[in-house]
């Protein structure tokens, strides 16, 4: 009966609240009014639902908390089961594996482009992973890193004529550069304020690209940059694009071995130990700021990269690709994934990137499911669709490995 | 001196709206100790409420004070009732939580209600009518001042002085300086934390609506996205002030109105934006408490 009430206020309430702007659109210069009541009852009967959908969920996420904490939990969901047992996902990684690379002879051109991109953001989001998932530092203009190593290989290209793979690592090496200089003096704020400032960063970058036509070319961009060459041969452009794949696969391959060693590496777990308590990390001696910084330049490394990536495979590059909504996007990736988690960061972009591939008519809507997932995920299920694990040791296991 | 004038007014203008907004960050930051990300867009929904609601009475052949009048009181209802269901919907689930849950939260808030409302309405540019008066005894002063700009200046500091009084003579504003102090121990006293709160939102929603009106109405047009810039504008400017502290809220939207208007003014307008990001990156690397702002104590 409680339940009832509550769902008829919220429909009522959400009816009213969305009145002015989902109801009535206004010209102004017209002087013309449309009405669309057709909506309120949309959000009214929605509003209905979900509150019931709100109470029971929200009824369980307490459930869950309080398992948590007298010990009963535990149990791992199971996917998560799924996910730990060899004898169920090495079959299916093999099978991926070679659908991945037979991919190109089968796949449309149009395909393998949209493949590629979604690498690309598998990557970014595997790098911020080691920034907001493992370390706990919020960045919100990683896309600023991702510009500046597009940046770098466009410019170098167009002044120099150098190559893909010559500028790879430079562009690496310039993401890791800025992600020190601007780390250096904003890692000792706190979580939220470094949040805000890495996103001031982010736009400083973008819009001094923009306004800085003699160094940049302003809002126009740089066009005609060179596709990657294989061993000094120069590619027809769907050959480039299939051989602009391979080597997405190979720097994914590489990124996933590597962020995979680097969690559980010494530092990997001082990134973690930093997240979980600070003060406590300083206590066992952890070098935080250095700490931090190491994730930090890690991370922008591999926007770097990823933006040396970009740049060649679009062949040109322009300040608004890298606006704080692809740093947004990324996060959501990040954070709808399951931060801290490989497997869970690598489900979320390709989910973000492929499903409005296939469901055309839900693209307008992408940005708004993405803002509401990253509400839901947060109060429902903070841990992500995958929560990262922590490696436990077994001989602490028969103690029992909870604090 | 009429160019400096104008400048100087420029910002005053400018840094009242920022000062409505910061308020209203530093309240809730003051409160609950989060950035409410989404403090933006309820500024900008005011205005398209605004904009809405003067568009339906314009057709129906109402006075322009009238529309002035019903406009402003609608955009502060529903700004006011999406702040407060924001609140209860996003943040309210995850006081206890990490303390990036509910920073992710709001901008995945944020970003809801930007493509919310440029779903529901356009993506486009719209144009804002003129709603605020014209004053004759100003004519001669136009080279550096317009009405709307005195209207917004007074506006401004009659509300910052209404909240003041409201803070500091009031039973619900003590209860509000009492849970900024210590909300585990303003609870024990009997303080009702959950409707401080919610009145948190519901206040500092009202004025981004206020500000959100007076501004629309003095640049002419709005779009989904006007909230994502002022929003981080204001934010700069609650902390150049001081984060948690109202007074300085104020004085941190005049100061980054003036720099603004001065360094767009004087030295380059391409570089406008970029000025107000690389003070809020400086003042966080130099002073991270602000000008009014108490350095925080760590508490192990």
């Amino acid at each position: 009966m409680g339940n009832l009430k509550k769902a008829v206020l919220a429909s009522l309430w959400f009816m009213f609240l969305t009145f002015p702007v989902l109801v009535v659109r206004v010209n102004t210069i017209e002087k013309t009014v449309q009405w669309r009541f057709m909506n309120m009852i949309y959000v009214g009967v929605a509003a209905f639902a979900l509150s019931y959908v709100w109470s029971y969920l929200l009824a369980k996420r307490q459930l869950g908390e309080a398992r948590a904490a007298d010990g009963t939990g535990g149990r791992p969901s199971l996917f998560g089961r799924l996910l730990s047992e060899p004898r169920i996902y090495g079959p299916f990684l093999a099978v991926a594996g070679l659908a991945a690379l037979a991919f190109p002879a089968v796949g449309s051109m149009y395909q393998v482009n949209i493949l590629i991109t979604a690498l690309i953001y598998v990557v970014l989001a595997l790098g911020l992973n080691i920034v907001v998932g493992l370390s706990g530092l919020l960045v919100l203009g990683y896309a600023a890193f991702y510009a500046v190593g597009a940046y770098t290989y466009a410019l170098l290209n167009h002044h120099f004529g150098l190559g893909f793979w010559t500028v790879l690592p430079i562009g690496a090496g310039m993401g890791a550069l800025f992600g020190i200089l601007l780390g250096t003096p904003v890692l000792r704020l706190r979580g939220d304020y470094l949040a805000i400032v890495t996103l001031g960063f982010g736009e400083i970058i973008r819009l001094v690209l923009e306004n800085w036509s003699d160094f940049s070319m302003g809002p126009s961009g740089i066009s005609g940059i060179d596709r990657p060459s294989l061993f000094g041969m120069q590619l027809s452009v769907s050959g480039s694009t299939i051989y602009m794949y391979y080597i997405m696969i190979g720097l994914m391959l590489l990124t996933i071995f590597l962020t995979n060693r680097l969690k559980n590496s010494r530092i990997g777990r001082a990134w973690v130990a930093l997240r979980e308590d600070e003060i406590a990390c300083q206590a066992m001696g952890i070098d935080k700021t250095r700490t931090k910084l190491t994730a930090f330049a890690l991370g922008a490394a591999w926007a770097g990269l990823m933006g040396v990536v970009f740049a060649g495979k679009t062949v040109f590059v322009n300040p608004a690709s890298f606006t704080f909504l692809e740093s947004a996007m990324i996060l959501a990736m990040v954070v709808l994934g399951g931060m801290g988690s490989i497997v869970g960061v690598v489900l979320g972009a390709l989910v973000l990137i492929l499903l409005p591939e296939f469901l055309r008519d839900f693209a307008l809507y992408r940005m708004l499911i993405f803002g509401a997932a990253m509400v839901l995920v947060m109060v429902l299920r903070p841990q992500g669709l995958v929560s990262g694990e922590r490696k436990v040791y077994r001989f602490r296991a028969a103690e029992g490995s909870h604090e | 001196m009429d160019y400096f004038l104008e400048l100087f007014f420029g910002g005053l203008t400018r840094g009242s709206i920022y000062a409505l907004i910061a308020v209203g960050y530093t309240m809730v930051y003051g409160i609950i100790e989060l950035i409410n990300f989404a403090h933006g867009e309820i500024y900008m929904i005011g205005a398209f409420t605004a904009l809405i609601v003067a568009g339906v009475l314009t057709a129906l052949g109402l006075p322009a004070l009238a529309i002035l009048a019903v406009a402003l009181a609608a955009a502060v209802v529903w700004s006011a009732g999406y702040g407060f269901t924001v609140e209860k919907i996003a943040y309210k689930p995850l006081r206890t939580a990490p303390r990036l849950s509910p920073l992710i939260s709001a901008i995945g808030m944020s970003i809801f209600l930007q493509n919310y409302v440029m779903l529901a309405q356009t993506s486009d540019f719209l144009p804002f009518p003129k709603l605020l008066p014209e004053l004759e005894f100003l004519k001669p002063y136009r080279a550096f001042i317009g009405s709307s700009e005195i209207f917004i200046i007074l506006a401004t500091a009659l509300s910052c002085a209404g909240l003041t009084l409201f803070i500091k003579f009031t039973r619900m504003g003590k209860a509000m300086r009492a849970t900024a102090q210590n909300r585990k121990m303003a609870l024990l006293v009997g303080v009702n934390v959950d409707r401080v709160i919610s009145l948190t939102f519901v206040i500092g929603s009202s004025l981004a609506a206020v500000g959100g009106v007076l501004i629309a109405s003095h640049i002419g047009q709005i779009n989904f996205m006007i909230g994502f810039l002022a929003g981080i504008k204001a934010f700069t400017a609650a902390v150049l002030g001081g984060i948690g502290s109202i007074p300085g809220a104020m004085l941190g939207g005049l100061v980054l109105g003036w720099t603004e208007s001065f360094s767009t003014g004087y030295v380059s307008s391409d570089y406008e934006d970029v000025f107000a990001f690389l003070l809020l990156v400086l003042i966080l690397i130099f002073r991270p408490s602000g000008i009014l702002g108490k350095a925080p104590t760590q508490k192990v």
